[in-house]
């Protein structure tokens, strides 16, 4: 551990992580991704997203303890009030309180988009790794279903899966993972290929690793970064395709408040009662314009080709 | 560019274009194979989402307190007793001779329902994807040209917002500000009832049969009742097809022939449209077939906003009713468009850029 001269101490963490040289991968990896870190930081647009999706999480999380009011208690003496001190965004026909129902609505959408990515991720990243390590017929036949699945835009997969289905929140969840995965498969399979002849895979080869652990151990590992940010940014289009199938009346059911449900009921007392269908529709694009932010920012960052 | 092309000029022999011909075939029964490949896959997978369905399609049909004799009888005349596979085979034939069943709702053939619906969507769809071009190419220009100024910072934030709102929404939204408060724009609804049966149907698109039929005050009308839905639509078309542009622009900007044409003193608007932008001309292309595509899906919300007796509503209709028949029938359609402008772009991209020769 030599300090080159005029470089920062490393004893602090900042001195550590901007070393010009690393002494283990454990640094080298840490200091790649202050690095990236830095970069997105700087993109002023990713960094809006990454706060406004920050404090929608944190809403989500505390936002029961930040409210006086229940999001389902009806109070008809309190119907259709204008957003006021008293309550934020008004109130709607049956006298909820349209702030606490957002707030409520924001833990229905992160959780489904959290499970989107838990259900659609994992089967790409399976898919995907398979298919590029194996090759051959795997591989075709593999691409093939993707490019199926593909050959929908993914409301109208989403759709036809949830009329086969039954509406309701689960099953909306169900079929927007079924028709994101293939996609993530695609760009999985891509960073397969990159590294299924390379050295380090035939040395765990010749050591005798098995195919599945081969694919597990050391190919899937490769593909997660990409399949990360390609989760984060499809992740605006899962919101707007669960609101989709919300506001007709396909996945979560009033009264929950789920923003395009929300959206749906309070679309007949648009032109007297605004905020009713307004606000929520307001919730889903600020929701979505981060995730867009913060994707758009993230691919500079990965990607620095378009510099 | 005769700057850059400093190749050998190739000598065609008669043997060259025999191996083109050849290799041009060899691409033709690629094609037609993996689309082949893929229509049958569509079929599997509608045939498989159908299977999937809880309902019992027998009770969908009859009701649910048909007899057990009643039942039967259904049963067995919707082939339900035949081995999987035949019922699959049963499907793939009816399909591909466009027989996708009996609505319930409508008590039409499904084929029949769609075919009346939709010159609805291709009218909405149409004028927002001129809309879209028309708007998204010289913005996405105009952003690459002036990369990195507030000019290229608006068209971001312009198209970003484009992606990001949900499409009922800013469709509720026009609606209440530019019908109800402002009065610029005719009510939802594709037609006025009064002209409803005035219209003769020739070709199905009301901007295009008002026109034939002379009539202007139609015309009007129909015009003001499409112009917000198409526009909400055009929108996220618009803001898909500004972002492909400027990246695109981008790439050309950066080569050396750009340079070079600087260098010999082309002014800047030719250097952008006609040294940069022909480059562009075929890739772009795709990108707006891809995005007609997209605006069949975008279309499925919108209708429900406008109520717009089109494809889209058609199909939620049928969803909320658990129609199942109508439901596959469509998705199917959607597919079958999806595949063919996917192929119709690719065919353009082979005969008109050299480059993939």
């Amino acid at each position: 551990m030599t300090d080159l001269p005029g470089s920062p101490p490393q004893s602090t963490l900042r001195g550590w992580l901007e070393a010009p040289g690393a002494t283990s991968p454990g640094q080298a990896r840490a200091q790649a991704a202050w690095r990236s870190w830095q970069r997105l930081v700087a993109n002023k647009a990713a960094l809006a997203g990454l706060i406004v999706l920050l404090a929608l999480i944190f809403l989500a999380v505390f936002g029961p303890a930040l409210t006086p009011y229940d999001p389902m208690a009806q109070n008809l003496s309190e119907r259709l009030l204008p957003p006021s001190g008293a309550h934020p965004f008004g109130t709607d026909d049956l006298g909820r309180d349209i702030m606490t129902r957002i707030l409520y609505g924001a833990r229905i959408t992160l959780m489904m988009a959290a499970l989107v990515a838990v259900i659609a991720g994992p089967i790409g990243l399976i898919v995907g790794a398979t298919a590029g390590y194996l090759g051959g017929w795997t591989d075709i036949v593999a691409m093939r279903v993707v490019d199926i699945f593909l050959s929908f835009p993914s409301l109208i997969l989403a759709l036809a899966f949830v009329a086969a289905l039954g509406p309701g929140i689960e099953n909306a969840v169900i079929a927007i993972a079924l028709s994101a995965w293939p996609p993530i498969a695609r760009l999985a399979r891509a960073e397969a290929l990159t590294v299924r002849k390379s050295d380090y895979i035939a040395a765990a080869r010749i050591q005798g690793a098995s195919r599945f652990r081969l694919i597990l151990r050391h190919v899937m590992p490769v593909c997660l970064p990409s399949v990360v940010i390609r989760i984060t940014l499809n992740m605006a289009g899962i919101i707007l395709t669960a609101a989709g199938l919300g506001f007709l009346g396909l996945g979560a059911q009033p009264p929950s408040p789920e923003w395009g449900a929300m959206l749906a009921s309070g679309r007949q007392f648009m032109l007297t009662s605004w905020w009713l269908a307004a606000i929520p529709g307001a919730a889903i694009m600020v929701v979505s314009l981060a995730f867009n932010l913060l994707g758009d920012g993230l691919r500079d960052v990965l990607d620095p080709r378009d510099d | 560019m005769a700057v850059t092309d400093t190749a050998a000029p190739d000598r065609e022999t008669d043997s060259d274009t025999a191996a083109r011909w050849v290799s041009l075939a060899g691409v033709v029964f690629r094609t037609v194979l993996s689309v082949a490949v893929t229509i049958l896959g569509l079929l599997a997978l509608t045939f498989f989402i159908g299977r999937l369905l809880p309902l019992d399609p027998v009770l969908a049909i009859l009701g649910d307190d048909a007899s057990q004799e009643a039942y039967d009888r259904m049963y067995v005349s919707l082939g339900l007793d035949q081995p999987l596979w035949r019922q699959f085979l049963t499907y793939i034939v009816n399909s591909l001779t466009f027989d996708f069943g009996t609505s319930l709702t409508s008590g039409r053939p499904v084929t029949e329902d769609i075919l009346r619906v939709f010159p609805a969507t291709l009218e909405l769809a149409t004028v927002a994807m001129i809309l879209g071009t028309g708007l998204g190419i010289p913005l996405g220009v105009t952003a690459a040209a002036n990369r990195d100024t507030w000019i290229d910072q608006t068209v971001r934030v312009v198209s970003l917002i484009g992606y990001s709102a949900p499409i009922f929404w800013l469709g509720l939204l026009g609606l209440t500000v530019f019908y109800a408060g402002l009065g610029w724009v005719g009510a939802p609804g594709r037609i006025d009832i009064v002209y409803q049966y005035d219209l003769q149907p020739v070709t199905g698109l009301y901007l295009v049969d008002s026109l034939l039929a002379g009539r202007w005050d139609i015309f009007q009308d129909v015009f003001s009742r499409i112009v917000l839905p198409a526009s909400i639509l055009a929108y996220g078309a618009m803001a898909y097809i500004a972002r492909m542009t400027r990246s695109f622009m981008l790439e050309q900007f950066g080569q050396e022939y750009i340079t070079a044409a600087r260098a010999k003193g082309a002014t800047r608007r030719q250097v952008i449209w006609s040294h940069a932008f022909p480059n562009i001309a075929v890739q772009l292309v795709t990108v707006v077939a891809l995005s007609y595509a997209f605006l069949l899906e975008g279309a499925v919300l919108t209708e429900t906003v406008f109520a717009w007796p089109g494809f889209g509503r058609y199909l939620t209709t049928a969803l909320l009713r658990a129609d199942m028949n109508a439901v596959l029938g469509c998705t199917l359609i959607v597919g079958l468009i999806f595949i063919a402008l996917n192929l119709a772009s690719d065919i353009f991209y082979r005969v008109f850029d050299p480059r993939t020769r």
